[in-house]
């Protein structure tokens, strides 16, 4: 029901290519982590999971056919930034998801519906973290604590593919292991296929069932956008292959980002 | 490099130890950059009222000294004849027609202004929001609506009166006209300018375009339609007195250009005062209006 298949996707902006020759399949309920250098397309690539955005060519399956080139509740998204909706508390920012889902015209919940969508608000807020922040406008959240909100604010979706556009990359390491427990728990109680982008090997390593590195295999040194980001490397994680600190160096050499050591240190926590 | 810096502060801290010779401090007030100085509330209520201060002398000085030469001088009117012409057009009723003028003029004025400005702004809601929300009407107003931003509107007004007549749907109607077009095209841009993933996490939230109209769009430009408003009121102004002063029966502008035959400056000058306060207080409420409706848009200053 929510697999993901690509194929031969390309992904033009005017000349420059940022995507070229991507395939890959996910089953329902994977985890796939993606990582890969800066600029290298990754957002892009969620962008067309998405629908946000279409790909210049290749087939993108989402569930049972082609996906819908737009946005749809089937997939939830956490964004890098602009992440909730400023003119919202963050009590409203999750009562939204229900207005949204269920409100009519109105675009509103009424009634004991209300009351009730209220307290599975609370209680997501909670969860996360935010009971104190429960009538704060997001402008006066940290960035921690937004990315947090719109964590609950997509899960309260219940989307069948969930994609996370580095969702932790502003958290404080506590936070972030927290986070990290909120998510695998959420993950297992409702299986949704989760692609998430990160920069961090280690996060990587720790939530995915799968590790897929974006990179660039051919340069044109004349004209360097004349070739796209492919995914050079695709590991599933077992019990084995993720506490590796060897398949861990290798990714990390490849993204030549993180270091090695530091990454494994989040794997452990 | 370190041990040089190490035996400094030794040598500082040995001579301190002594207190023989200190040396000299620095002053502990610290001169700041222009733009970084702040200024308390009494200083800026001082700074601010200066203007004004020096407005009001220069006039009190210049009509002294015209009306110390002729005392029947008309052009700069003291204080005291101003405020007794007022009071009169205030509380004494019209001889022929048993009107307050003032009250009489302020009231038309003002229903005609906020009718053609209240046009204005439902027009740049609906409309200004469809162009910039919805492609399909955008490429079918925009142009249209871009091309009506660049005529002067004043060379619409004897159109209007030829077409609509001289009674009150001619003034509402090129108040209305004069304002809505930069309204409607700003409303648009920046309904364009919403992050497209707000509105991309709408739509996985399930919204589709009339609710996220409703709960995302409308709540968004809310501020900005209404600073829209205050800055449309200024050319409103201009439109009204304008309108009123070409054909019309009472009104702010109809009494000044009237008067303007006699000389009556000690009529003009407290209607203009009395015009700009009008003003003024609407756009305060204005200000008001969008804190109370659009709290987050206003985040409380740090003290
Ligand atoms: N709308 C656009 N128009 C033109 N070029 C774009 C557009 N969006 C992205 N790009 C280009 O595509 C490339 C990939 O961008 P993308 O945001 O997907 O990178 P990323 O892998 O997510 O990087 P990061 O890890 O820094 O978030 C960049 O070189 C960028 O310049
Ligand atoms: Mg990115």
């Amino acid at each position: 029901m929510s697999r993901i298949v690509v194929h031969g996707l390309e992904k033009n902006y005017g000349d420059a290519r940022v995507l070229e020759r991507v395939n890959v399949t996910a089953e329902a309920g994977e985890f796939l982590s993606l990582v890969g250098a800066s600029g290298c397309g990754k957002s892009t690539f969620l962008r067309i999971l998405l629908g946000q955005e279409q790909q210049s060519s290749g087939v993108v399956i989402v569930g049972d056919g082609p996906i819908v080139p737009e946005p749809t509740p089937q997939r939830g998204i956490v964004f890098q930034r602009y992440s909730v909706f400023p003119h919202l508390t963050a009590i409203q920012n999750l009562l939204l998801v229900e207005d949204f889902r269920s409100g009519g015209p109105f675009g509103r919940v009424f009634g004991a519906r209300r009351r009730k969508v209220r307290q599975e608000a609370e209680a997501m807020l909670e969860r996360v973290g935010l009971a104190h922040a429960r009538d704060l406008y997001p402008a006066s959240l940290s960035g921690g604590m937004q990315q947090r909100l719109a964590i609950a604010q997509t899960l309260l979706g219940r989307p069948q593919i969930l994609l996370l556009d580095e969702p932790f990359g502003a958290l404080d390491p506590g936070i972030r292991v927290e986070m990290h427990d909120l998510l695998t728990e959420l993950w297992t109680e409702h299986g949704m296929t989760v692609v998430m982008v990160t920069h961090d090997i280690g996060e990587a390593f720790k939530l995915g069932t799968r590790v897929l590195v974006f990179d660039k295999v051919r340069h044109d040194p004349q004209f360097p956008s004349a070739y796209g980001a492919t995914i050079t490397y695709d590991l599933k994680l077992d019990r084995k292959t993720r506490a590796s600190s060897h398949h861990l160096a290798k990714v990390a050499a490849m993204v030549g980002t993180t270091r090695p050591d530091t990454a494994m240190a989040t794997t452990a926590s | 490099m370190l041990a040089k810096g190490m035996s400094a502060r030794d040598e500082a801290s040995a001579t301190g130890g002594e207190g023989i010779t200190r040396p000299s401090r620095p002053k502990p007030r610290v001169r700041l950059r222009m733009i970084n100085t702040k200024v308390s509330r009494g200083g800026a209520l001082f700074l601010g009222g200066l203007p004004f201060l020096f407005v009001a002398i220069a006039y009190l000085i210049a009509s002294a000294q015209r009306l110390a030469v002729n005392p029947s001088d008309k052009l700069l009117p003291s204080p005291p004849q101003m405020w007794s012409a007022f009071l009169d057009l205030a509380t004494v009723p019209d001889k022929r027609s048993g009107d307050l003028i003032l009250w009489v003029d302020t009231y038309a004025s003002l229903l005609r202004l906020f009718a053609g400005v209240g046009v204005a702004t439902f027009a740049a809601l609906s409309l200004g929001i469809a162009i910039g929300f919805i492609p399909r009407v955008r490429a079918f107003l925009l142009p249209f609506v871009t091309v009506v931003c660049v005529i002067p509107p004043l060379a619409l007004l004897p159109i209007l009166f030829i077409a609509l007549g001289l009674g009150e749907t001619a003034k509402i109607t090129l108040i209305a006209l004069g304002v809505a077009p930069v309204m409607v095209r700003d409303i648009a841009n920046r309904v364009m300018e919403l992050p497209s993933e707000l509105v991309a996490k709408a739509q996985t939230l399930g919204g589709n375009s009339w609710t996220m109209i409703l709960r995302l769009v409308l709540p968004q430009i809310m501020p900005r339609l209404i600073t829209c408003v205050r800055l449309a009121l200024g050319p409103a102004w201009l439109f009204l007195i304008a309108a009123e002063a070409i054909a019309s029966t009472e009104g702010l502008g109809y009494r000044i250009f009237l008067v303007r035959r006699y000389l009556s400056m000690d009529v003009i000058l407290p209607y203009v005062a009395w015009i700009t306060l009008l003003a003024v207080i609407t756009d305060w409420l204005l200000v008001r209006l969008s804190q109370a409706m659009s709290p987050w848009a206003h985040p409380v200053e740090a003290r």
